[in-house]
């Protein structure tokens, strides 16, 4: 009965979201201010119909509902209640629910907290929304309906994939989402901005908090995602370049910099229609990313549906949405009046560099992700683009993103003197190459490769302490002073700096692992005894044991350094009965400059196991440089001038209509 | 493809070797032929010198596991991965160069095979994305600025000069 409420909910929310697409936009054409308000209203009651629908199909996975289709296929009954609460988006049905709910969710956020946005812009803002979520709503309702009920409903569940029964990837896809969906707030902006024809720094204003949430949503479910793939699948990797990774990334890239080029449309009121196209194409690319992964057009354990019905649908949506963004773009755009000049040295020309090279590298993964799957629908040719083309191609582009974004808050506003900044990238420069020297020498294995990456980050890190320390006014000031004008930096600046410090440190150990790490792989019994880099690690015992729905065998390997004890590592190999299938848990434990690792394979017969050791030197910083880029978002939201909800007063936003 | 490569060949490949007189290589064909292989298991695929190991990983890294999600067969478990990382040190202790082994198995497998796809006809355009984009993208850049540039500094007419001349000169 209450899956049927549930279904009837979801109706509930598509109707909400078709008043919600009309009614506001004829109210804005006939100025009928009863008309824009509906879009609040319809936006709250979307959002409270989809929550509805959402939690009826999460209590159909609790108490484990097997007249439920989806709920037969993905659940059972001996799972952890917390895994049958995840498994809830674990399947395509149940994600795209949370797709839609996430959608509604902005949608109401903006109804709530963006009341300084006037009403006709948050009504289109909201319209443009809600006819996104049409589509969506039909989707779901018509082609992965998560309500459907089985006529002969089986005892138990099929069970969930084991891979994804983990704490890390429990979670990884709410925070993808957060930011996949939330940047169709951008898109609603700029398409709101299209039609009323007004984009000025007031504009930019009530777009960047939205662009804030979903990029540091992004961020964080990217960073779980990586590090759940670190950890569960086996092998020390991180990072793949496998299609539905790149799906997420590619949003990221271009999310960056559209957070980057909406900072100029609001300190200087430029690049307005490149602001725009940016939103247009960040989250036009995250439709994509829900195309590649949702329609099983590329097959990987992520991508779960196989109807083609399904693929074609969102495809018509994909192009449906795109294609009338771009032709309004292309036909508004050129009436949005470009605001404050600058020079070719100066901190816009800066932000376009680094706008340029990121679109760049978007463009790089684009091409090498959907490549293979063009040349071979059009010529049935069959070839593989995999990491080393990444490496070879999209490393380069980042790292000279990375270069830019340490010089870039040299420059100052309007007109920079080259002087000034040429003077302070050289002192940046001498002191990266001499820690880059200094490193060489200390290393024993000396990568050239690995090397220049290793400058890159420290380059960034130093640009960024140092324009740190200049806005501090150190050398030349008292610590108390320093100290005080740090305090008083306002939050978004804050931003800069933990964000580009992030950046840096998630580099350098990314070149750290990359370059230098160790890895063993051997066939041992229980008490031999290995190097691995610096390290020995000895298998001291395998024992078994049982987990809530699995079986398991726990190896205890001890590792010392120079006959120091250092730590106690316990991989598993666990055997889910229900789904049949094996999962390795790595044992590892993090040291400040890297991770000792173990993974436990294969017992051969004879009482030896394969196991496979590493030294993953960095892997730390890797994490708290992706911790640290999401949180900088966060504290540049709560900037004075972005505080949502908070009126700005004290002076009149400069509203200037484009003719 | 074999799990355990037999005596026959691994005397072939000693002969050849020897003919060849490649001592690094020869080293290591001892080396693995003193410690043959007991079981099917990817510990006891490897060589035993380092340089000769981290050489067959590289080589592993760029061979597309073909059964699998994008896996490298360096990375893989599945058998057909291990399978292909045996001919690899097989080929290896034939004394191939890393381009001989990798067109080796590119032969028989094709260029799906290939985790960084060759350069030719039909892959020009993936290799010329990225000086493709930052090309455009560097065009737009400075196209942008000119524009600007032209529109925020219209140039003086010789009556505006003359006009203005006639201002500063303080004459009414």
């Amino acid at each position: 009965m209450i899956t049927e409420f549930g279904h009837f909910a979801l109706w509930m929310a598509l109707a909400a979201a078709l008043v919600q697409s009309v009614v506001p936009l004829w109210g804005v054409r006939n100025a009928s201010a009863a008309g824009m308000r509906v879009a609040d209203t319809a936006a709250q009651i979307q959002f409270l119909a989809v929550a509805v629908a959402f939690g009826a199909l999460v209590r159909a996975y609790v108490v484990s509902d097997f007249s439920l289709e989806t709920v037969a296929l993905n659940s059972h009954s001996s799972k952890p209640m917390l895994y049958k609460v995840t498994g809830v988006w674990a399947n395509h049905e149940g994600s795209m629910l949370l797709w839609v709910l996430m959608l509604a969710l902005f949608g109401v956020l903006i109804s709530l907290f963006g009341r300084m946005i006037p009403v006709a812009m948050r009504a289109t803002v909201l319209a443009v929304q809600a006819v996104v979520g049409v589509g969506f709503y039909l989707f779901i309702l018509l082609t992965s309906n998560p309500f459907i009920r089985l006529d002969n409903p089986p005892l138990d569940g099929r069970g969930m994939n084991p891979l994804l029964q983990d704490p890390g990837v429990a979670f990884h896809p709410p925070l993808l989402y957060l930011g996949y969906v939330g940047f169709s707030t951008a898109f609603a902006f700029a398409l709101a901005a299209l039609i009323t024809g007004r984009v000025d720094p007031a504009w930019a204003r009530w777009m960047r908090p939205w662009v804030l949430i979903a990029w540091s949503g992004l961020t964080a479910g990217i960073g779980l995602g990586s590090w759940w793939a670190y950890y569960e699948l086996g092998w020390g990797g991180f990072w793949f370049w496998d299609p539905v990774e790149n799906a997420s990334f590619m949003p990221w890239l271009i999310g960056t910099a559209l957070l980057h080029s909406a900072i100029v449309v609001e300190k200087r009121n430029a690049l307005l229609q490149w602001t725009i196209l940016l939103a247009i194409l960040t989250f036009s690319l995250s439709l994509i990313g829900t195309f590649l992964v949702r329609s099983g057009i590329l097959s990987s354990v992520h991508a779960f549906a196989t109807d083609p019905a399904r693929g074609v649908f969102i495809l018509v949506l994909l192009c449906l949405y795109i294609g009338v963004a771009l032709m309004l773009f292309a036909w508004r755009a050129g009436e949005l009046r470009e605001g404050g000049v600058f020079a070719l040295w100066s901190r816009e020309s800066g932000l376009l560099v680094n706008n340029v090279l990121l679109s760049a590298a978007t463009g790089v993964v684009f091409v090498g992700t959907l490549y293979p799957l063009v040349l071979e629908l059009l010529t049935g040719d069959k070839i593989t683009v995999g990491a080393p083309y990444f490496n070879q191609t999209f490393l380069p582009l980042f790292g000279a993103t990375m270069l830019a974004a340490g010089v870039g808050p040299f420059l100052s506003w309007k007109r920079a003197r080259p002087a000034v900044v040429l003077r302070r990238a050289a002192v940046t420069m001498t002191v990266s190459v001499a820690l880059t020297i200094g490193l060489a020498l200390t290393l024993t294995q000396a990568d050239p490769a690995g090397l220049f990456g290793a400058f890159v980050a420290i380059f960034l890190a130093t640009a960024t302490l140092q324009d740190l320390a200049l806005r501090a006014g150190v050398p030349g000031v008292r610590a108390s002073v320093a100290l005080r004008r740090l305090l008083g930096l306002p939050r978004s600046a804050w931003g800069l700096y933990l964000g580009h410090t992030g950046l840096a440190l998630a580099a350098a150990g990314v070149v750290a692992v990359s370059v230098w790490k160790a890895e063993e792989i051997r066939s041992v019994a229980p008490g031999t005894e290995m190097a691995v880099g610096p390290y020995a690690f000895t298998l001291a015992e395998i024992g078994q044991a049982q987990g809530p729905n699995y079986q398991t065998t726990i190896a205890t390997i001890e590792v010392t350094r120079a006959g120091q004890a250092v730590a106690t590592l316990q991989p598993e190999r666990r055997w889910y009965p229900v789904e049949g299938r094996p999962t390795t848990e790595a044992g590892i434990r993090s040291l400040w400059h890297g991770d000792l690792y173990a993974v436990l394979g294969d017992p051969d017969g004879t009482g030896r196991h394969v196991v496979r050791y590493y030294y993953n030197p960095g892997v730390p910083w890797m994490w708290a440089g992706a911790v640290l880029i999401a949180c900088s978002a966060l504290i540049s939201l709560t900037d004075r001038r972005l505080r949502i909800g908070a009126p700005s007063r004290r002076r009149a936003p400069t509203m200037q209509p484009a003719e | 493809m074999r799990e355990i490569p037999d005596p026959r060949s691994l005397f072939r490949s000693v002969w050849h070797v020897l003919c060849g007189t490649f001592l690094p290589c020869l080293l290591a064909v001892v080396l693995t032929g003193t410690t043959p292989p007991a079981q099917a298991l990817d510990a006891e695929e490897m060589f035993e010198d380092p340089a000769q190991e981290a050489r067959a990983r590289d080589i592993g890294r760029q061979l597309r596991c073909l059964v699998c999600q994008n896996e490298s067969i360096f990375d893989s478990n599945a058998g057909l991965a291990r399978d292909l990382r045996v001919v690899v040190r097989e080929r290896m202790a034939e004394g191939d160069s890393d381009a001989e082994v990798i067109a080796f198995v590119s032969d028989r497998y094709g260029d799906y095979v290939l985790l960084k796809p060759p350069v030719e006809g039909h892959t020009l355009v993936l290799w010329l994305a990225p000086v493709l984009f930052l090309g455009i993208g560097g065009i737009g850049l400075l196209t942008y600025h000119r524009s600007r540039e032209r529109r925020v500094v219209p140039e003086l007419s010789a009556a505006d000069r003359a006009e203005a001349q006639h201002l500063l000169n303080g004459e009414q």
